[in-house]
């Protein structure tokens, strides 16, 4: 199984740990993933002019498509916007036309032949929880999670066809394989906040603040999410911002496949552990007491 | 020997290349280079400071490493390619090689080497060798600059720097070719170097030159006697065998020389030789007086940006020493194009054709923005533009071959378009839409003339452009707002309407008041509420709506539309 994986703008540089994560976890579960250069999906322009934003989008789809592969993203804002962009490429002729012009100007054509995957999508159904659980070794204890979904894979919901929209399940059915415990909390399908960072700084914060207080309310000792930019937003952020804030408590965040791949036994060092703003180490703590049981 | 022209030139250009040397050395001490800036004296004791730090410490190793892979090896053009590569070395040995043995030859190769003449093998023919390498490169250059983006952009800054590579070695190889068939330079070097002693000799030696050297003398052909030519072999094993090789080893000179060779009476008489020597040095003396205001700039910039980048990290410079770095960053771009052609955002500047949106043209603009401390308007516009559509992916840094720090540069001007009041795009936006007494400043003196730009395609560009008035509405006008029955379900899950206190007040029009807006065909008053400007676009409301009305995809069109009426004020002002 081989994907072309499509790391977003902000993970080569700062949300390195992320990619390596990827790439170790899905390394041990037999997936492939080939490097190629993508440009941005497209979301950041999509709020300044629609063509721009499907061209950008349909030239890393006609990229893949002409390796003769399916693109696997971490980023669930790319992958909302990729997912999106297929879709509009279908409905609006008009901007298809113009698009078309684009790539043709490029060397390019996009036939609408490839799919635009996310990393829980491929290990969930891919791959399949049964194949990803042989590969847990060193299952966690007593480690409560608050398992954020991400706004852009799960909605709209008809279009990028990640699961339910009003009950979602396939994060949880991940998490649980390491043995960690999802708690239930009011906010977990609502928004981090990012997409509006640097647009309205205050508000972002209102709706991340609202997102930690209930997760830690819910007992969580760690967010757990799957996207670029909610990790900015709980990770970086938090880290940065938020720590002088009245009123908010602190809810450290794990990537999944940092997660994972401990459970998988994986070395903290190839997982970028280090590199979480927040840390990571005493996730190893629920670990040992694993081990000892 | 050489006239008072000559010295004269010499030492008016190597003036004007010391001068615009100290001139570039006081910009990267003093040029603002925006956010936490620094003293020309902060940021020179940073200069010492990260001398010591470098050569007394073990990072003098990591030095010779950046030499020796970075600087000599050219690895980071390697890296972007085998003919960009090949491309470089041809000019930089080519060049290199002439310089240091042809042009500084009585300086350096004298000294060096006892038995040293420019006339002479290996030397004869190294120079020849030299020459074709940076022709090759200059072709290279040509071509690629006729290919791709580099085409696209019209790479016409570097123009005259090309030119003039290819005047200098062109008119070295032809002023080779004239001397080579010229009896008057013949009979120079033989009334300072031979003894000969009657015309019987001269005449041998002339034949021997003529059938063996390629001198062309009016009036004597081949077939020379046997007996001329044996005695002509021997006066020049006498006389000249020893500091003159034969031309055929400068192998581009010599076949130019046969096509000199019939007009040779014609090119004495206009004295061709003297013509060429004086084009030749003038053209190399132009460039050396070029050198720090052109691109030629980077053969110094660039070691030197190398060579910080090998030794200091980057993360632990001070802000002097960041400083620093991004003033002489600034000056080191060779315009190469790399940092564009994979560009994040460069599919974005195929459709806007803002070209301040691609790193090699938005260095050139945040350089004027720096030293300048302003732009015309319209720079100003493209600069924020593409400031603000940049994603900072660091790519740019990654691949720049010449070392360039860019996203840093990058960061700097978007704190001083910050500091000097120019809101990002996107908050322009939204205040031109809202309004507001707290508008974010734009443009000088508080004149409004600061919209979000949209340069027009560039000349030769196949593209058609939408009409603004067409952009962003098609959303809008497949009117799906008006399956909206007013339920109020996408007001009630918004987030966004849910953490404020009194939403109605901060956003204007709560989501499905908007709706109803647009149902109204009210697209202004929809465009000027706050909630189509603070939307998360998580998607709730479109999810949650029972009539499949495209609430957020709508916001987003609605964004657009303001986009789009930002650029038609921008095509009136």
């Amino acid at each position: 199984m081989e994907f072309a994986f499509f790391p977003g703008c902000k993970i080569p540089y700062y949300q390195p740990q992320y990619g390596q994560a990827v790439q170790a976890v899905l390394g041990e579960l037999g997936v492939g993933l080939a490097e190629m250069e993508f440009g941005c999906c497209g979301y950041p322009i999509r709020h300044q002019d629609k063509v721009a934003y499907l061209f950008t989008a349909a030239r890393n789809l006609a990229l893949a498509e002409q390796r003769g592969l399916e693109l696997l993203t971490p980023c669930q804002c790319c992958f909302g916007s990729l997912r999106k962009a297929a879709h509009l490429l279908e409905e609006d002729q008009a901007a298809r036309r113009e698009v078309d012009a684009l790539l043709a100007d490029e060397g390019l054509s996009y036939r609408g032949e490839t799919r635009v995957w996310h990393l829980l999508q491929v290990l969930g159904e891919k791959v399949g929880t049964e194949a990803v659980k042989a590969k847990v070794v060193r299952p966690f204890k007593d480690l409560k999670l608050a398992v954020h979904y991400g706004c852009h894979a799960l909605r709209p919901s008809e279009i990028v066809q990640f699961d339910d929209p009003l009950a979602p399940s396939i994060f949880e059915r991940l998490v649980e394989l390491t043995g960690a415990k999802c708690v239930p909390w009011h906010r977990r399908l609502q928004c981090c906040g990012n997409p509006l960072w640097g647009k309205n700084d205050a508000l972002a914060l209102k709706l991340t603040a609202a997102k930690l207080n209930d997760a830690a309310a819910a007992g969580a000792d760690y967010l757990c999410v799957a996207c670029t930019y909610c990790q900015i937003q709980f990770d970086t952020v938090q880290s940065k911002v938020m720590g002088e804030m009245p009123g908010v408590a602190r809810v450290p965040s794990v990537l999944y496949p940092q997660l994972l791949g401990l459970a998988m036994g994986l070395e903290p060092s190839r997982l970028g552990l280090s590199r979480n703003a927040l840390g990571g180490g005493d996730l190893l703590e629920f670990q040992a007491a694993a081990q000892g049981a | 020997m050489k006239p008072v022209f000559f010295s004269i030139s010499l030492y008016l250009s190597l003036a004007i290349f010391v001068l615009g040397i100290l001139w570039r050395v006081r910009g990267w001490l003093t040029r603002p280079t925006g956010g936490e800036d620094s003293t020309a004296g902060a940021r020179g004791r940073a200069v010492c400071r990260g001398l010591s730090r470098a050569l007394f410490s073990a990072r003098i190793v990591e030095l010779g490493k950046t030499l020796w892979w970075d600087v000599l090896l050219l690895r980071r053009s390697w890296r972007q390619g085998r003919l960009r590569w090949a491309m470089h070395m041809c000019i930089f040995y080519g060049f290199m090689g002439l310089l240091l043995m042809h042009a500084l030859g009585s300086l350096i190769m004298e000294p060096l080497f006892e038995d040293y003449q420019p006339t002479v093998n290996p030397y004869l023919f190294l120079r020849d060798l030299f020459g074709l390498m940076v022709l090759v490169g200059v072709g290279i250059a040509v071509y690629r600059r006729r290919r791709g983006l580099l085409k696209d952009l019209g790479a016409g800054r570097d123009w005259f720097a090309v030119v003039l590579l290819a005047v200098i070695m062109v008119s070295g190889f032809a002023l080779q070719a004239a001397k080579i068939v010229s009896p008057g330079r013949y009979q120079e070097m033989v009334d300072e170097y031979a003894g000969l002693e009657d015309e019987q000799e001269e005449a041998a030696l002339k034949a021997y030159w003529a059938r063996n050297y390629g001198v062309v003398f009016p009036g004597r052909k081949d077939p020379f006697s046997q007996e001329m030519l044996e005695q002509g072999a021997e006066l020049n094993e006498d006389n000249c065998a020893e500091c003159h090789s034969r031309p055929q080893a400068a192998f581009v000179s010599y076949p130019l020389s046969r096509l000199f060779a019939p007009a040779t009476a014609w090119l004495e008489s206009i004295d061709l030789r003297g013509l060429l020597w004086q084009l030749h040095f003038l053209a190399c003396f132009l460039g050396l007086a070029y050198l720090p205001f052109s691109k030629f700039l980077h053969v110094l910039v660039t070691p030197l940006t190398l060579l910080i980048n090998g030794v200091a990290g980057r993360s632990e410079l001070d802000p002097a020493a960041a400083g620093l770095r991004r003033a002489i960053d600034l000056d080191g771009c060779t315009h190469c194009g790399a940092c564009s052609e994979h560009c994040s955002v460069a599919a974005v500047f195929r459709r806007l054709r803002n070209r301040a949106i691609l790193p090699s043209e938005k260095l050139w603009t945040s350089r004027a923005f720096m030293d300048l401390g302003s732009l015309s308007d319209r720079e100003l516009l493209e600069l924020r533009e593409g400031s603000y559509i940049c994603t900072s992916c660091n790519r740019c840094s990654e691949i720049c071959p010449s070392g360039l720090d860019l996203q840093h540069i990058w960061f700097a001007v978007k704190d001083e378009l910050a500091r000097r009041g120019y809101a990002s795009t996107y908050e322009w936006a939204r205040f031109v839409s809202i309004g507001g007494k707290d508008a974010p400043r734009d443009g000088r003196g508080g004149k409004v003339s600061w919209l979000a730009p949209r340069p027009r395609p560039l000349p030769g560009g196949t593209l058609e452009i939408t009409a603004p008035e067409q952009r962003g509405q098609a959303a809008l006008e497949q009117g799906r707002y008006q399956y909206c029955f007013q339920c109020q379900t996408c007001t009630n899950v918004c987030p966004v309407v849910a953490c404020l206190d009194d939403a109605q007040d901060e956003l204007g029009l709560l989501p499905h008041q908007i709706m109803h807006c647009l149902g109204l065909g009210l697209m202004d008053q929809a465009q000027a509420a706050a909630m189509t400007w603070d939307c998360a676009t998580c998607y709730q409301c479109q999810e949650h709506c029972p009539q499949k009305v495209p609430v957020a995809d709508l916001l987003f069109a609605l964004r657009n539309r303001a986009f789009a009426g930002l650029d038609d004020r921008q095509a009136q002002g």
